[in-house]
């Protein structure tokens, strides 16, 4: 047994410990926000946040967690950067079929909140880790600038 | 608790609905024969577990509309409340069908496109049948193409009932009568009613035969930037994908698939498999073994635990090599002819020089994001399935085909597809699915690994083509012959359309080149490489040939001592448009104007594709170690009327980042019967730091709408081996660029 606190709130789990978050939020919570792409950390699509630090979920044990906070795309909205950057997502239209969406928001509000006004070689570092099939680069990097000036 | 959890009941909420059983059906539509509808409908159940009640996708459409809602035809449904509904004869995977479609009803319906709700199409080949593709398919660039009168229709069909309606309560001529906004006014501006209103009464009244659409001068709608519908769900995580399906008592399995192609199962020891926490079942099957969890970490580790032996089969010991080979070697054949004009043979004995090549592209695979999945629940009364497929019609037969069901106890729940690009227009999922769902009785979602997505996949064929071209003396080709050699997928997708030895989609672009060729025969030789399934690809027939027949005629203009866009455009005479897009492209792209850098390079294409016409400039520089970076695209695209033109750009920008990504590194190489990649560590993706500048020029045109998803795609790779050649005067005959360049 061990308790997580996602999205603000407390959540009672029984798991293995080497279980996954990304599988405890999709399979147990019933999160399905957070996407599962590759399960090996190479695509970025299952990225949440650790106390505000990106993560890739799908290896992440739950027992490395701790009682860092757990903040998922469901609950990314409530926070200052989260809220800018679905904004600007919405705003410039950069989903196409939006399954990558979930972890390129993560990251991107991952970034705004340690480089609240990122320049080109901070985005490439920082969103380099997340694949889009679809091809929406150049609207993420668009609608993270636009983000970073909503400060 | 849950979010996401598809709340129990939905097969007591389908018992107790009433059924109305006819409907006025497809007169409109003019894809549909009129009668009744008897197929099973199904709640929409994905609009249910909506956590913030917020989205405009709302679920499966109910197929049998209650009575009192007002159903002109398959695509518009508007209740009493004024809750209007536009029924998906397409599916969204990111193309952004889910915006158009609703565009077009919209604009002639008269209603704001926030004020509408989209519903998936249930499978229903006699009402959403797109006669392009000769099915309920999405695919080959044709949603809009297809839908661009029909759909439009249905909405005119709807708001003329509307329009009458009022009339007939206001005892006036509907003339003066007019539709704005959802409500119906009177000329004389004292009466108004709204769609709710008159919904009920519309449904009584017959739906008119002729039909007069808007003059496109009116458009308020089409041809506008308009944002996506389907926006708000994807940034906030509520959007539903067929892998986010969650059921009461549902269990959760992975998959070992034979590793070899046309492989079986011998035996499994799944006793270690067994002692995993949560692991409850094995199931075995023809040609894999499936181990059922209580969520998917269970399964996961139970199916790697798993001890497998296998009957290999006949394909164990085929690789690339052979496969290529073999290739080569029936090129020898002469092939079933697709195009001939003239005399080659007597062409090429005038002929000055000649020139001839071999190109060689290699199997691809389609890595949509979301991994291969699918839920089913098998019962003996009745059978959900639940994916997103660009198929639905095949799902629902794989069904029937599986559990002896007759269609109207198959109930197929469409979602959003986390990437389709071909994938998703194969069924072998469902049937997989329903082989596990059999054994088990209780809801059970199968989910791929990526590793078997990557190695099961059905791949982008392997292709060899040779050409060779004979040059007058000004440099100009009077012969022209191309033999393409590969497998057919259209043989197996859909076997009516393989004739007299001809695969349309493998000759496709090549059989049909913008150019002015007099003296041309171009034949094909389909040879299908062992067991190794082939299928669709983002840009199908046109991304294979339009990197050949595009490379070939540029290395006749270095022959020819001509420049690549000089001596493209003299041969364009009889094909404007193509030529067009080839000017604009290559002035915004400064063709000509500045000398490029040393270790630099810039390459063109042009085609006609899709009903669209594209030309792209690529610049590249390669380093002394040989290794490709692109460093600006410029293209142009003639797509007819642009229905909307954000879309087109998303469409046109990621179709070309989709485009590098193939020609720069992708590849699926065979050895001992099987794929030699596995995840994206080594089928690799170009990511946002490697992506250059994509600049899009869109034509304006009023020719009808021609096809946006794939064209970026089937254009790219020419112009970037054509700016490799430019850069090092090393022409690349073969996909990918990968390692050619380098140093050994």
């Amino acid at each position: 047994m061990s308790t997580l606190s996602i999205n603000g709130e407390n959540h009672t789990i029984d798991v293995p410990p080497d279980m996954p978050l990304l599988w405890v939020l999709r399979d147990i919570v019933g999160l399905t926000g957070t996407k599962f792409g590759c399960g090996i950390a190479q695509c970025g699509a299952c990225t949440v946040h650790l106390d505000g630090v990106a993560v890739r979920s799908c290896v992440l044990p739950i027992a490395a967690v701790g009682d860092r906070k757990v903040t998922t795309i469901e609950g990314v909205g409530d926070t200052p950067a989260g809220r800018k950057v679905q904004e600007a997502w919405r705003q410039l239209d950069v989903v196409q079929c939006g399954y990558c969406q979930s972890g390129q928001v993560m990251s991107a509000a991952a970034l705004l909140t340690t480089v609240p006004d990122p320049n080109d070689a901070d985005i490439d570092a920082a969103m380099a880790g997340n694949i889009c099939r679809c091809g929406t680069y150049h609207r993420i990097r668009a609608a993270i600038k636009q983000a970073a000036k909503e400060a | 608790m849950s979010q996401g959890l598809i709340e129990a009941g939905h097969h007591a909420a389908r018992a107790g609905l009433s059924r109305r059983t006819f409907l006025k059906l497809g007169v409109t539509a003019g894809v549909a024969a009129s009668g009744g509808l008897l197929i099973g409908f199904s709640l929409p159940a994905a609009s249910q577990d909506r956590s913030k009640g917020k989205s405009v996708i709302g679920g499966d459409a109910i197929e049998s509309p209650q009575d009192g809602i007002f159903a002109p035809n398959a695509f518009v449904q508007i209740d009493k409340s004024g809750k209007i509904v536009l029924i998906m004869p397409k599916v969204e995977m990111g193309q952004g069908v889910y915006t158009a479609l609703p565009m077009l009803i919209a604009e002639e319906l008269e209603v704001p496109l926030d004020s509408v709700t989209i519903d998936h199409a249930p499978p229903n080949e006699k009402l959403f049948t797109d006669p392009l593709l000769g099915g309920q398919l999405t695919g080959g660039s044709t949603s809009v193409r297809y839908a661009w009168e029909p759909l439009r229709k249905a909405g005119a069909a709807a708001r003329m009932m509307l329009v009458a309606a009022a009339a007939q309560q206001w005892q006036c001529d509907p003339s003066s009568c007019m539709a704005q906004g959802g409500k119906v006014l009177h000329a004389s501006g004292d009466r108004s009613a709204s769609y709710a209103e008159l919904a009920e009464a519309a449904a009584r009244l017959p739906v008119p035969q002729d039909i007069k659409l808007k003059d496109p001068n009116s458009f308020k709608i089409i041809g506008t930037p308009v944002r996506r519908l389907d926006s708000p769900e994807k940034v906030d995580g509520t959007a539903m994908f067929g892998l986010d399906v969650r059921l009461p008592d549902m269990v959760y399995a992975a998959i070992v698939n034979c590793p070899v192609f046309g492989g079986t199962l011998a035996s499994v020891d799944d006793s270690n498999a067994k002692k995993i926490p949560g692991v409850r079942q094995v199931v075995k099957f023809d040609n894999g073994v499936a181990v059922i969890g209580e969520h998917t970490w269970a399964a996961k580790r139970g199916a790697a635990a798993l001890q497998i032996q296998w009957n290999e089969g006949p394909s164990a010991s085929v690789s690339t090599k052979q496969i290529v080979d073999d290739m080569a070697h029936a090129s020898q054949r002469t092939g079933a002819v697709a195009r001939k004009e003239g005399d080659v043979n007597n062409a090429f004995s005038s002929a000055k020089t000649r020139v001839d090549a071999v190109y060689v592209q290699p199997f691809l695979a389609h890595a949509t994001m979301e991994p291969i999945n699918c839920t089913v629940h098998v019962r003996p009364d009745g059978c959900d399935i639940w994916l997103g497929t660009q198929v639905p019609t095949r799902i629902r037969d794989a069904g029937m085909k599986a559990t002896g069901l007759p269609a109207d106890k198959i109930f197929v729940h469409n979602h959003l597809l986390g990437g389709g690009f071909g994938r998703r227009l194969e069924f072998d999922m469902a049937t997989q699915a329903l082989k596990i769902g059999k054994a088990l009785g209780v809801p059970v979602k199968v989910t791929w690994s990526r590793e078997e997505d990557i190695q099961h996949d059905m791949y982008r064929p392997c292709y060899y083509d040779k050409l060779s071209a004979g040059l007058d003396a000004n440099g100009k080709p009077v012969a022209w012959t191309h033999r393409i050699v590969g497998s057919s997928v259209l043989a197996r997708f859909a076997p009516p359309a393989f004739k007299d030895g001809i695969d349309p989609d493998a000759v496709e672009v090549a059989s049909d080149l913008p150019y002015d060729l007099p003296n041309q025969l171009v034949d094909y030789v389909r040879l299908e490489p062992h067991d190794v399934p082939t299928a669709f690809w983002r840009g199908v027939g046109p991304t294979r040939g339009t990197f050949v027949v595009e490379s070939f005629i540029d290395e006749l203009a270095i022959q020819a001592k001509a420049d690549p866009v000089e001596y493209r455009r003299a041969l364009l005479g009889k094909s404007p448009r193509a030529r067009n897009v080839l000017d604009v492209a290559t002035q915004a792209a400064g063709w000509g104007k500045q000398s490029v850098p040393q270790g630099q390079g810039r390459g063109v294409s042009v085609m006609h594709a899709f009903g669209s016409f594209f030309s792209i400039v690529a610049d590249v520089a390669v380093d002394k170690d040989g290794a490709v970076k692109v460093n600006r695209i410029v293209c142009a695209v003639d797509c007819g009327m642009v229905v909307n033109p954000n879309t087109v750009e998303a469409q046109v920008q990621g179709g070309i980042i989709f485009g590098i990504t193939a020609a720069l590194y992708s590849e699926i190489t065979i050895k001992d019967g099987r794929v030699e990649q596995s995840n994206f560590t080594d089928y690799r993706m170009l990511r946002i730091h490697e992506t250059p500048p994509v600049e899009v020029h869109i034509v304006k045109s009023m020719e009808s709408p021609g096809g946006i998803g794939e064209p970026g795609t089937a254009a790219l790779a020419p112009a970037i081996t054509n700016a490799i050649h430019a850069a090092t005067g090393k022409r690349l005959r073969q996909l990918p660029v990968g390692n050619q360049l380098r140093s050994a």
